[in-house]
């Protein structure tokens, strides 16, 4: 089976897949509403009020991805409401009742597609079952329109809002079996309709979990031990308790670190420290910079980027721990090769830097736990900090605020078990403030990887043999007991490609050796596919230029014939990336353009970049082509969007973003030192969504990153000769252009 | 101790110029502990009582519950925390409370009271925010140069915006919002 991360962070929360089904009566008593709205509820998703006020509630963490407006679009579409009616509110945290409290692996819209559809024509049936009531006719003679229930014969209607009461009344028809409506008739979906949250983003009423305020609420900061799995010795806070408004300091324990306690059965690491409670965020900030710290190192005081640098060398080259996909005879064909390509691709630690800095506000109280958290998971934040109370989950209510970007960051709690340590030492609500240097410093970075390709070609230009080594610290380690850590499949399962290979090779071979690290390492963006998207397509790029191919035409005639489906995505994708760039037109000198596919889920993206090295090297992105194939396209301005913000949150990693250790530590800090891109540098981006597909496909979140490193890397190799296969790009390279 | 807490007072604009020109506004009492301090921030009067040297974003967020304003670095790097001052766009975090004493403080919340200001219309036009976080420092970046200069070049947009991060990166929507706006006819506050 192949291993598929984003299969994998979605099932974390049992029953992620499931659909909601058999909603009684009796749970309507049991969801919570924010009070202001009575009427009727026909399900728990969607509330109508007197006045047509539609209150619909949405699951799915908003991010930034846009999966709120989604979801509000199938609900609305299917209940025929009046767009303007609409206010979303986020779901709370009751797992029974609402299956999807998660996101990750771009599952979002995929995952409540039929759900949220369901849930607007339940109650749109039992409108029209009441109006026909009313009228004493047939309900086929009835029809919804635009947040009305019409009786076409008659010319009557009613609005949605006359119909409440009665409507309350009626029995609910069961979710699964309520008709749904055919595609011709969609009204929102598939159409570019506006966020719903664009509105507070644009007056600074958006509550992200930082600017949460709750009555008597201090404020709280950590020094964390910088050393992973470090401890600390001592500390002094005479001068920290002299600050004014500075409540409390006091230590906060580790709780288990990776690589030390893999038994410990929580995908958890909070670091040693020193908390500093205040009245005020810079209160307890200046109270933290005052304490005399003294660290121990822990388990990684020898480890440092050169010394990984070493054993990635030695391991791209030492026998391989697992064989992932062994076909033909590769070793023997590339020996026997006379024209055999080999090329190495190192990619480093990158952060999530999610602009946001990681916080949580939590009061515990004697009976409950009260947690507002910016969170892709607030149902395993409130088992999990159950879990660390050890109190049952409904003794803990997670308020799902907006999360200022996350990226993977925030599939993490760690920020939330450690505002609930703090808050368990302080009987009044806290606010826990990571600062930038925190977060800086305490993520889980994307994985450190070094790729090592061998290919070779027949006389006509067909790929022979592919030799693929993938060397990782591999996220399975960080996570998983010790037993299935010594499954080596298992720990290379979030390491190797998540799209299967796409190109016709007689001999392939895809191996992987790990890589020990105290570096916590989790899901960045697009998790294994950014990193092995851009060896694989650096390298099909190099055997075109051996073969003297066109980049695109070579990877056209080398897609795999009996793919079916994915090689007509890929296809179609390369073919309109083509089309829309301008793909074989001439370009000044030192202009160059880049091709590159990639499959993430089943989303099928090609991305044409187009650079400019000068006679200097100074490197200029001009614009980045897009063709994507999503299947359909909920909101194609969202699908746009998120395709744009794919490309250029990829192009940190490629122009300036790296995470470096020493001593066991990150050496990097704030923008200063992980510089990440700004606006200069962002090129125009023109994203084309290929026309196609009944449902949406395995979403757009991810897919626009993992071909843009290779796209603009062979965009440079075209504009200069110069192959790029480290990131970020080192510049002097250019310079010898 | 002092505490953080913000000593709740609304006083009329005209007053708050009368006390700077008596020199109420005076910092340091004579023994040089710290008096409260009076603050104009979207043409209301607030007093504070806290350190002089406090960073601005810190007073508008926890004292003031004027959230909008982000915290994203805390060194200027990034944009979020944005604000007017006097009209001009400059860091809250990098902003001690000492130095704004007798100008205009104007945040998201009093750029306009319904999302009228053309660069908000404008910015819900071409749907740019995603997160969302770092859109007021975008706005007030992009408000303030338009006041300055009504017809930026791409060049001058660049510029002007480019010490603002927005990790979701919504450039590309930010520079066309930027040119709506530019375009646009609307002559809001």
């Amino acid at each position: 089976m192949k291993p598929n991360s984003a299969f994998d962070r979605r099932s974390f929360c049992k029953g992620g897949a499931a659909l909601i089904i058999g909603f009684c009566v009796p749970l309507r008593r049991r969801i919570p509403t924010s009070g202001t709205e009575t009427g009727f509820r026909a399900n728990a998703w969607v509330t109508i009020s007197a006045d047509d006020k539609i209150t619909v509630l949405t699951e799915i963490p908003e991010m930034g991805q846009g999966t709120r407006t989604a979801d509000v679009i199938m609900l609305a579409d299917e209940l025929e409401a009046d767009w303007a009616a609409i206010r979303v509110e986020q779901a709370p945290t009751i797992p029974e009742i609402y299956k999807h409290l998660h996101t990750g692996g771009s599952g979002g819209t995929e995952a409540t597609w039929m759900p949220m559809r369901r849930a607007g024509a339940q109650a749109r049936e039992m409108l029209v079952a009441t109006a026909a009531q009313r009228w004493n006719v047939a309900r086929t003679e009835c029809h919804a329109e635009n947040g009305t229930i019409v009786h076409a014969a008659t010319g009557r209607h009613f609005r949605y809002g006359e119909l409440v009461e009665t409507a309350s009344r009626l029995p609910i028809p069961p979710l699964d079996g309520v008709p749904l409506k055919h595609r011709s008739r969609f009204r929102f979906i598939g159409k570019p309709m506006p966020r719903v949250d664009t509105p507070a983003k644009v007056d600074g009423s958006a509550i992200f979990g930082i600017d949460v305020r709750v009555p008597e609420m201090l404020y709280a900061v950590i020094a964390r031990c910088p050393y992973f799995g470090g401890d600390l010795a001592s500390y002094d806070d005479a001068a920290t308790r002299r600050q004014p408004g500075v409540r409390a300091v006091f230590r906060v324990p580790p709780i288990g670190f990776i690589n030390v306690a893999p038994d410990s059965g929580r995908n958890i690491n909070v670091a040693a420290g020193v908390a500093v409670v205040a009245d005020s965020t810079w209160a307890a900030i200046q109270g933290r910079n005052a304490l005399k710290l003294d660290w121990r190192k822990g388990p990684g005081a020898g480890e440092s980027t050169e010394e990984l640098r070493e054993t990635f060398q030695s391991q791209a080259r030492a026998p391989a721990a697992v064989v992932v996909v062994d076909r033909g005879n590769v070793r023997k064909v590339l020996e026997q090769s006379p024209k055999k390509v080999e090329a190495e691709y190192e990619l480093p630690f990158q952060a999530h830097a999610t602009m946001e800095p990681m916080n949580a506000t939590v009061h515990v109280r004697q009976q409950a736990i009260e947690v507002w958290s910016p969170t892709q998971i607030p149902e395993i934040t409130q088992s999990e900090i159950a879990s660390l109370a050890g109190v049952s989950p409904d003794r803990v209510t997670v308020h799902t605020t907006f999360s200022g970007g996350s990226f993977g960051r925030r599939y993490q709690f760690d920020y939330a078990a450690e505002a609930w340590q703090v808050a368990s030492k302080i009987k009044v609500p806290v606010k826990l403030l990571w600062t930038r240097e925190d977060d800086m410093q305490h993520d889980f970075y994307r994985q450190y990887c070094l790729q090592r390709l061998s290919g070779s070609l027949d006389e006509n230009g067909k790929i022979v043999a592919w030799a693929h080594r993938i060397v990782s610290t591999p996220i399975r380690s960080v996570f998983d007991s010790a037993e299935s850590l010594r499954d080596p499949k298992h720990v290379a399962s979030q390491e190797v490609p998540e799209d299967s290979f796409p190109y016709q090779v007689p001999h392939y071979q895809l191996d992987y050796a790990p890589v020990h690290s105290v570096v916590p390492r989790a899901w960045w963006r697009s998790v294994s596919s950014s990193l092995t998207a851009f060896a694989r397509e650096c390298f099909v790029d190099e055997l075109a230029h051996s073969a003297a191919i066109d980049p695109c035409e070579f990877r056209m005639k080398s897609l795999r014939v009996a793919q079916g489906q994915n090689t007509q995505k890929y296809r179609a994708v390369l073919e309109l990336a083509a089309d829309k760039s301008g793909w074989g037109k001439p370009l000044p000198k030192g202009v160059g353009r880049g091709i590159a596919c990639y499959m993430f889920g089943q989303t099928c993206v090609a991305h044409v970049a187009e650079v400019l090295v000068d006679g200097k090297g100074n490197l200029k992105l001009h614009r980045i082509v897009s063709a994507v194939d999503c299947g359909l396209a909920v909101n194609p301005d969202s699908v746009r969007a998120q395709i744009e913000s794919g490309i250029n949150y990829a192009l940190t990693p490629i122009l300036s973003g790296e995470i470096t250790v020493r001593e066991g530590a990150v050496e990097q800090s704030n923008f200063h030192d992980y510089p990440v891109l700004r606006i200069t540098d962002a090129p125009d981006v023109d994203v084309h969504i290929v026309p196609q597909g009944q449902e949406p496909g395995n979403g757009v979140g991810e897919s626009g990153v993992p071909p843009t490193a290779p796209a603009v890397a062979n965009a440079i190799f075209a504009a200069t000769g110069i192959r790029i296969r480290r990131l970020p790009i080192d510049r002097q390279l250019l310079r010898h252009s | 101790m002092t505490t953080f807490r913000h000593i709740c007072t609304t006083i009329h604009p005209n007053l708050m110029r009368e006390h700077a020109r008596f020199g109420v506004l005076s910092l340091q009492s004579a023994g040089g502990a710290m008096a409260p301090i009076r603050l104009n921030v979207n043409g209301k009067i607030n007093t504070i009582d806290v350190g002089p040297d406090t960073p601005l974003l810190w007073v508008l967020r926890d004292a003031l519950g004027l959230t909008g304003t982000k915290y994203g670095c805390g060194m200027g790097l990034c944009g979020a925390c944005t604000v007017h001052l006097d009209g001009e766009a400059v860091r809250s975090c990098q902003t001690p409370l000492k130095s704004v004493v007798a100008k205009r403080v104007t945040t998201i919340e009093g750029l306009s009271s319904d999302r009228s200001h053309r660069v908000q219309k404008a910015w819900i036009a071409e749907q740019v925010p995603q997160c969302g976080y770092c859109q007021s420092g975008q706005i007030m970046q992009a408000a303030a140069l338009l006041a300055k200069n009504p017809h930026p070049s791409g060049d001058e947009i660049n510029q002007a915006m480019d010490g603002n991060i927005c990790r979701c990166a919504t450039y590309q929507r930010i520079r066309r919002a930027i040119q709506r706006a530019a375009a646009g006819e609307g002559h809001e506050t």
